[in-house]
């Protein structure tokens, strides 16, 4: 029986051989870039929520501080949820027949609250405290985004793990004087390098990488 | 091992070498013993299938290990493997560097064997891992954690020395089989056969160039292997000897785990040559002499483990250490004396008969005895890991390990797995080197 290949076929062994390793770092770095894409991650994406509440108008247009309604977030991991009773403070006065509105007066009545869908939904093995890090000068926007310009909310960041280390491992390319930490300005000044450097001397930022500080 | 008798049977001739060894392949019809030996392996297999796929569903819990015995048979097992894979890089390397023509008879399956045991052993770490799943993350990759693995850890270790061996293995074995598959090529008659043994062989035709660039390639190779036949059971050991556990804790383990190693490897070779030489009616290839010299490098190995073992008890005595004392005691009067004292018979006593020629040359016995050093190697790895275990300082601690059914299951499933991927080698692969024999066939005058 003759050959069934002919030598013009060996250029094909060749390629294959380098063609493997290629093939494999490609797909390595295609499971990579693809787990850390929005879409995966499902950042950039709004949430759909039971009443369409805007941070856009509430906060933005109108200035309300993000304490009014976040009102634990000083002293508490937890920044909080404000209850129906916050809503209806103005909203017995304005709109307060919209029928926008309705699941909020609904609740009122009811006394049962709101069943917002969390958007910053971090895995139930990792202790996060929000008053730690206000505290220490890590401002809402650093991670929240401009909640300001944003009608519904969505994740800004991929909640990776990666992502948290970035920061504790170099705080001071992000941290803020802590009188600015409720501004809602997502880009860090120019001279972010100097003053960086300074409020971390400042407030004694000594941010732990052990897995124990998060994972208890 | 230099002059005595030819390596192989002095009829052969470079034609007939070649029609034997393709023949099992090519040829021959498959033997009823290999469908009946590959069903077994086969439903060995499933049975292996079913007791990962029951430990993936239910979790570690259905292993008998617990503290204070948390590695168990999953490390006995794994140790057990990756030392069996030793032999056939020492043949296919270091006896090649060392230019001993009789590796070549023996080198092909031996090596065949080395990637199917690692397979075996690279099972059981990940198994024991508890998230199976989560295995990736020992890798240095840029992972979503952002955080590389733990580098001073052994496990980690392990995942190099492991994966650089599979991988050294692999390359070793495949260029090897290169020119082999050209000629599977091109003797095979049906269209299928040739384009698979075709697609495989990827262009050797055997000109002059394709000789200088493999020799060099088999030489770079064997020079990359031979630091691993070393290298791997050393990592293997610090698994032990990082540790502080008395029995453990030892500058003594590298060289004994290596010694160990080359010593079950070559058992499993002659476990595995002596039925397949018989089988396929190979005796004139793989011949008397291959035993007789595979018997004296086990003779040779198993004296340095039988040291260990003298060595082990005299510095538990002359460390003055009351826990390494204690620990030595329990090993031999404790309640996995047992196993202990089938060590000692199977490896100190039975391979002595080795000295004898006469042993040397009885196929029967040459078996048996390397049977036994299997099983003797696979008790010493049991109670390494359980006497230092069980009982450590605190007696408040102690406790007992037995394996379950699905221990059981697990290892007997890679012992499936092993022979199912050794007789597909055996049917579809030359099992001895084609090309490396011919050169071996004495000029006729």
């Amino acid at each position: 029986m003759a050959q069934i290949f002919h030598p013009a076929a060996n250029p094909f062994a060749r390629f294959s051989i380098f063609g493997a390793v290629f093939l494999a770092i490609g797909a390595l770095w295609l499971t990579g870039a693809i787990t850390r894409s929005a879409w995966f991650t499902r950042s950039n994406v709004a949430r759909d929520q039971p009443v369409p509440f805007t941070h856009e108008l509430h906060s933005g247009k109108l200035g309300l501080d993000c304490r009014y309604c976040h009102t634990s977030v000083e002293e508490s991991p937890f920044a909080g949820l404000p209850p129906t009773q916050t809503c209806m403070n103005c909203h017995t006065q304005i709109w307060a027949d919209a029928p926008m509105l309705e699941p909020v007066r609904q609740s009122w009545q009811t006394g049962r609250p709101i069943a917002w869908t969390r958007v910053y939904d971090l895995a139930d093995f990792c202790a996060f405290d929000h008053s730690i890090h206000l505290r220490k000068g890590i401002g809402c926007s650093t991670c929240h985004g401009s909640v300001d310009r944003m009608p519904l909310m969505w994740q800004t960041v991929s909640l990776f793990m990666e992502w948290c280390l970035d920061c504790h491992r170099q705080p001071e390319r992000f941290i803020r004087p802590r009188e600015a930490v409720f501004r809602m300005d997502d880009e860090p000044p120019l001279d972010q390098p100097r003053i960086g450097r300074e409020l971390v001397e400042r407030y004694h930022v000594r941010p732990s990488t052990d897995c124990t500080t998060c994972h208890r | 091992m230099g002059s005595g008798p030819p390596v192989i049977e002095p009829s052969y001739t470079v034609a007939t070498v070649t029609d034997k060894i393709s023949s099992v392949v090519l040829t021959r019809r498959t033997p009823v013993g290999w469908i009946i030996g590959f069903s077994v392996a086969l439903l060995l297999t499933m049975t292996f299938l079913t007791a990962v796929l029951t430990l993936f569903a239910a979790g570690i819990g259905i292993w008998g290990v617990n503290v204070p015995v948390a590695w168990g048979f999953a490390i006995i097992n794994f140790v057990w493997w990756i030392g069996i894979g030793h032999a056939g890089t020492l043949i296919s390397a270091i006896l090649l560097l060392m230019q001993q023509k009789w590796r070549q008879s023996i080198n092909r399956f031996a090596e065949a064997m080395t990637l199917f045991a690692v397979l075996c052993a690279a099972v059981f770490p990940l198994l024991h891992l508890g998230r199976p799943k989560f295995f990736y993350w020992l890798f240095p990759y840029p992972s979503l954690h952002g955080v590389p693995p733990q580098f001073r850890s052994p496990l980690v270790w392990d995942v190099f020395a492991v994966a650089t061996y599979f991988t050294v293995s692999l390359l070793f074995w495949y260029v090897g089989l290169l020119p082999d598959l050209a000629t599977f090529r091109d003797c095979a008659k049906r269209k299928l056969a040739k384009i698979v043994y075709g697609v495989l062989a990827m262009g050797w035709r055997g000109s002059a160039i394709h000789w200088h660039r493999y020799d060099t390639a088999y030489l770079l190779l064997a020079g990359l292997a031979t630091p691993l036949v070393v290298s791997v059971h050393t990592v293997v050991s610090f698994d032990f000897a990082t540790s502080i556990l008395p029995g453990w804790h030892t500058t003594l383990f590298p060289p004994y785990f290596v010694a160990g190693a080359i010593y079950s490897g070559f058992a499993m070779v002659l476990v595995l040559a002596i039925p397949l030489r018989a089988a396929y009616g190979l005796e004139g290839l793989i011949t008397p002499r291959h035993l007789d010299n595979m018997a004296k490098i086990m003779l040779a190995t198993g004296l340095i483990v039988d040291y260990g073992y003298v060595m082990e008890a005299f510095f538990a005595w002359y460390s003055g250490n009351e826990a390494e004392r204690f620990m030595m005691i329990n090993r031999m009067i404790g309640p996995y004396a047992p196993a202990f004292w089938a060590t000692i018979a199977c490896n100190g006593l039975a391979i002595l008969a080795l000295w004898f020629p006469r042993v040397r040359r009885n196929v029967p016995a040459l078996f048996g005895i390397a049977l036994l050093v299997l099983v003797g190697m696979w008790l010493e790895r049991f109670f390494i890991v359980l006497t230092s275990l069980h009982r450590d300082f605190l007696p408040s601690s102690w406790g007992m390990y037995y394996p379950t059914i699905w221990d059981w299951a697990t290892f007997a499933g890679t012992i499936g797995l092993f022979f199912t991927l050794l007789f597909l080698f055996i049917r579809f692969l030359p099992l001895i080197s084609m090309f490396e024999v011919r050169a071996l066939v004495e000029p006729k005058t």
